[in-house]
């Protein structure tokens, strides 16, 4: 294991245990250290705890879901400058404008490969200057949505 | 004796001068007075000047005689006179005669033994001397001078052709000298131009009353008369004719309109040669009456009136026949009014004859006393016996007039004015009863006594039997209606089960849309995962690959890709018709478009050994379009190519339509081709033809359903050119300018 500065933290929230194995395992081979949260309450804590230096946020999940958690890390001070990245399923028109009203800074759907994730969150850490507001699409079989 | 009494006065001159001058030196201071040529002068110019302004015979007259008195010593002188248009000689004036021997003395013209008559024709100078005896008067006539001498000297102007108009009695035994012959001269000629003009004044006064005399004659004539000059002019009108012929200046122009015009008329009608070849016509003359306009109807009759003096005239007279005409012509008019009505009269009673017989009813009219009058043909088939009529027929038309006699005989001693009944009859041809309807109706004459009662027959049995028929018809209709409000709620039965299934067809399309959402992300959650994985393995996260192993996990990803690419455009297919896929219009190059689509497929295109050409027309101009769906518009083309073309390649042209502001994207292959009955179905939900798919991408049957909604979303089109064997062409045309 390296350290914090050199490996960059990873807070990946999915409810999906198989996704967030997958995820987990391809990070850390690829060079991440990652922390894991099944819901949005255990994300906040997680997050709270372990300040990450980016958070990849499934939308739909139990007991809080992913806007809502989204909302509150960008409302609380110790967590707002958190870059967070909206992972979802659903390929719909008008997700993607909820996130980034949630205050996501990118959007990812999937399925989304692991090494097209990883690319875009190095994309993303390597450009700390880009507009957090202006939220992006990833993933290679992204469909079309507004 | 008259030479005798001449002798006598000349011898007796001086005896005469004597007793004037009242001395014996009378005559000398006379002769001396004469003598002097200047006082001679002067007593000529005072008679002169005394005639001057005097026009009056008698004041004339005395003037000169005194004169005489006063400048010849003539004591006594008395002046006769004829006046004119009588037939005597009067006193006209006197000097030194007493007023009673003038008073009454005249002498007649006829009075031949009066010697001063023959003096006055002949104009003869007369002298006598002074009576001295019984048997002198009785040779002398009587004079105003009594018994004394006197010279007779007529007076009258030389040439007149005439005898003398007067005698002056000059009371001298003298002959007259040359002052009393120059005087004598003198006075004839004041006498005769004094007797002239009285006598022409006189004449011009009774010219002037024959001629108004005339005139008023003319004039109570109620008919125009006028003459006229043979140049038409007109030259005596009597005031009839005025009022037709004449109009003042100051008269409206209308009335002066009027007279112009009946000049004209009457000089036209004037100047025809009627007139000049038979003296006198009688002929219709139409004026316009100058007063109110109105058209005046003359009969002219002109007569040629010769004058030797004056040259001939017409004289015409006009009689006004307007109102004789309109008589006439009223009187035909009325003429002709009463033959029309007549004719009028008799076709109305034709018509009416007619109208009764040709009315299919029975009519019968009878009188007051139940006897009929009058019937038409129809009813004569019920109540007249034909020739040679059966026994039946007897019976019937006997059975007929008994039924109708009895309601007949009802009507008449009801009060009814009108009765509606029925009647049993029968048809007497054919033995068949006949029931009727009898309306009878009273008319009445002036003073309300019954005259008549017209009563016509209404035969039931048609009635009757169109009342079946119209019941019969009622039931069929109402059965026909019934059928139709039945046929009416089942329709409205299967409306609102309609409406209703398409209520529920929108929810189910609702429901599908929702459900394939739901399923597509619940499919992309496992499939995430699995894709994940295998990509992990292939990459050798989990260590080295065996080849057979790597060429499994291929067959993996390619079919999860696959599955992938399914739910996709079951997703696509599900928002575009919940209406959920925005268009996001914006400019952009075709030609980028196509390199991106190309380099996106490049692993296939490698893969399948195809070449693939694009030709872009020169004059190509950015599109404006959703980008995002002719993109997958032209990655579904292309893949369909590159899937069914085993040999040969695919060419992508792109090229614009200037004309129809539109552009076409080709995709143009050599693969296995449609046959022309497919085409249509191709395009078609889940269809493919092929449904084993043999290569990696084998399509769900969605792909050119998508591309045509997608094409039709984009206001563009579709289309397809194949043949089996000869490759295929597919088009998408789109509008240059692309909706905003």
């Amino acid at each position: 294991m390296t350290t914090k500065l050199d490996r960059p933290r990873v807070l990946l929230v999915d409810d999906y245990p198989d996704a967030r194995e997958m995820y987990t395992e391809y990070l850390e081979f690829s060079g991440f250290d990652v922390v894991q949260a099944g819901n949005g309450i255990e994300a906040l804590q997680r997050a709270a705890d372990t300040r990450p230096d980016i958070i990849l946020m499934d939308l739909s999940l139990p007991v809080m879901d992913g806007w809502e958690a989204t909302r509150r890390l960008k409302a609380d001070a110790r967590t707002a400058a958190i870059p967070v990245v909206a992972l979802t399923g659903h390929a719909l028109a008008g997700i993607s404008e909820g996130a980034r009203n949630a205050g996501c800074d990118a959007f990812v759907t999937k399925p989304c490969l692991p090494e097209d994730l990883v690319n875009e969150i190095r994309r993303i850490l390597d450009h700390p200057s880009d507009d957090p507001r202006k939220a992006r699409r990833s993933g290679k079989y992204a469909k079309t949505n507004g | 004796m008259a030479v005798g009494g001449q002798h006598r006065a000349a011898a007796k001159r001086d005896e005469a001068a004597a007793p004037r001058a009242g001395g014996p030196q009378v005559p000398v201071v006379a002769g001396s007075r004469i003598g002097e040529p200047d006082a001679a002068l002067t007593a000529r110019l005072r008679l002169l000047e005394g005639f001057v302004g005097r026009a009056e015979l008698v004041d004339c007259a005395q003037l000169a005689l005194q004169w005489l008195g006063d400048e010849l010593g003539i004591v006594r002188s008395v002046c006769l006179v004829r006046r004119a248009g009588e037939h005597a000689l009067a006193v006209a004036g006197w000097h030194g005669v007493p007023s009673a021997a003038i008073s009454g003395f005249s002498i007649s013209l006829d009075d031949w033994g009066n010697p001063l008559v023959p003096a006055l024709t002949d104009r003869t100078p007369l002298f006598f001397s002074a009576a001295r005896s019984a048997s002198d008067r009785r040779r002398r006539p009587v004079t105003p001078l009594e018994d004394n001498a006197f010279h007779v000297l007529p007076l009258g102007v030389s040439g007149f052709s005439e005898g003398a108009f007067g005698l002056l009695l000059v009371g001298q035994t003298a002959t007259p000298g040359a002052e009393l012959q120059w005087f004598t001269t003198v006075f004839s000629q004041k006498l005769d131009q004094i007797v002239r003009q009285q006598s022409l004044t006189d004449g011009d006064k009774q010219h002037g009353r024959e001629r108004s005399l005339l005139y008023s004659i003319i004039n109570a004539v109620s008919d125009p008369i006028l003459l006229t000059d043979p140049e038409g002019r007109l030259l005596i009108a009597n005031a009839r004719a005025l009022a037709l012929f004449t109009a003042a200046e100051e008269e409206s122009e209308g009335r002066r309109g009027a007279v112009r015009m009946n000049n004209m008329l009457l000089s036209s009608a004037l100047s025809s040669k009627a007139i000049e070849e038979t003296g006198a016509a009688r002929r219709e003359l139409l004026l316009v009456n100058p007063i109110d306009g109105s058209d005046l109807v003359f009969e002219l009759l002109s007569t040629v009136a010769e004058d030797s003096r004056h040259g001939s005239g017409v004289v015409s007279i006009l009689r006004n026949v307007t109102d004789l005409r309109r008589a006439s012509e009223e009187i035909e008019d009325n003429y002709r009014k009463m033959r029309v009505a007549e004719v009028l009269a008799r076709a109305e009673s034709d018509r009416l004859n007619l109208i009764i017989d040709s009315v299919a009813d029975p009519i019968v009219v009878t009188d007051a006393g139940g006897g009929t009058s009058l019937m038409n043909a129809p009813a004569e088939r019920l109540f007249t016996l034909p020739r040679g009529a059966s026994a039946s027929e007897q019976r019937a038309v006997q059975a007929n007039d008994a039924h109708f006699s009895s309601f007949i005989a009802g009507m008449l001693v009801s009060a009814d004015q009108r009765r509606v009944g029925q009647i049993g009859l029968n048809d007497p041809r054919t033995g068949e009863a006949m029931p009727v309807e009898a309306i009878a109706g009273k008319i009445l004459s002036e003073h309300g006594e019954l005259t008549a009662v017209v009563t016509i027959l209404h035969d039931q049995r048609e009635a009757i039997e169109r009342a079946l028929l119209y019941e019969q018809l009622k039931q069929a209709s109402d059965e026909l209606e019934r059928k139709v409000h039945a046929a009416t709620a089942d329709i409205a039965h299967q409306n609102e089960l309609l409406r209703r299934q398409a209520v529920e067809l929108e929810q189910a399309s609702a429901l599908k849309s929702q459900f394939l959402q739901n399923m597509s992300h619940e499919f992309r959650t496992p499939l995430n995962a699995m894709l994940g994985y295998t990509s992990m393995l292939l990459q050798g996260v989990a260590g080295e690959v065996q080849p057979q192993v790597r060429r499994h996990l291929g067959r993996v990803e390619s079919n999860g890709r696959h599955l992938l690419t399914i739910i996709n455009e079951i997703l696509d297919i599900s928002r575009i018709e919940a209406g959920r896929m925005p268009l996001q219009v914006s400019r952009f190059k075709i030609a980028d478009l196509i390199a991106e689509v190309r380099a996106e497929l490049e692993p296939i295109i490698i893969r399948s050994k195809l070449s693939v050409t694009v030709r872009l027309a020169r004059d190509l101009t950015p599109v404006s379009s959703d980008r995002q769906k002719v993109k997958q518009i032209l990655l579904n083309l292309l893949s369909n190519s590159l899937k069914f073309t085993h040999q040969g390649g695919i060419t992508i042209l792109a090229r614009r339509n200037r004309k129809e502001r539109e552009m076409t994207l080709s995709v143009a292959d050599t693969g296995i081709g449609i046959d022309p009955n497919e085409h249509d179905k191709i395009f078609e939900d889940f269809r493919q033809l092929d449904n084993s798919p043999t290569r990696a991408y084998g399509g769900t049957g969605l792909g050119l359903s998508i591309c045509r909604r997608l094409a039709q979303m984009l206001d563009g089109r579709i289309s397809v050119q194949s043949q089996p064997g000869a490759g295929s062409t597919f088009t998408l045309t789109l509008p240059t300018r692309g909706r905003s």
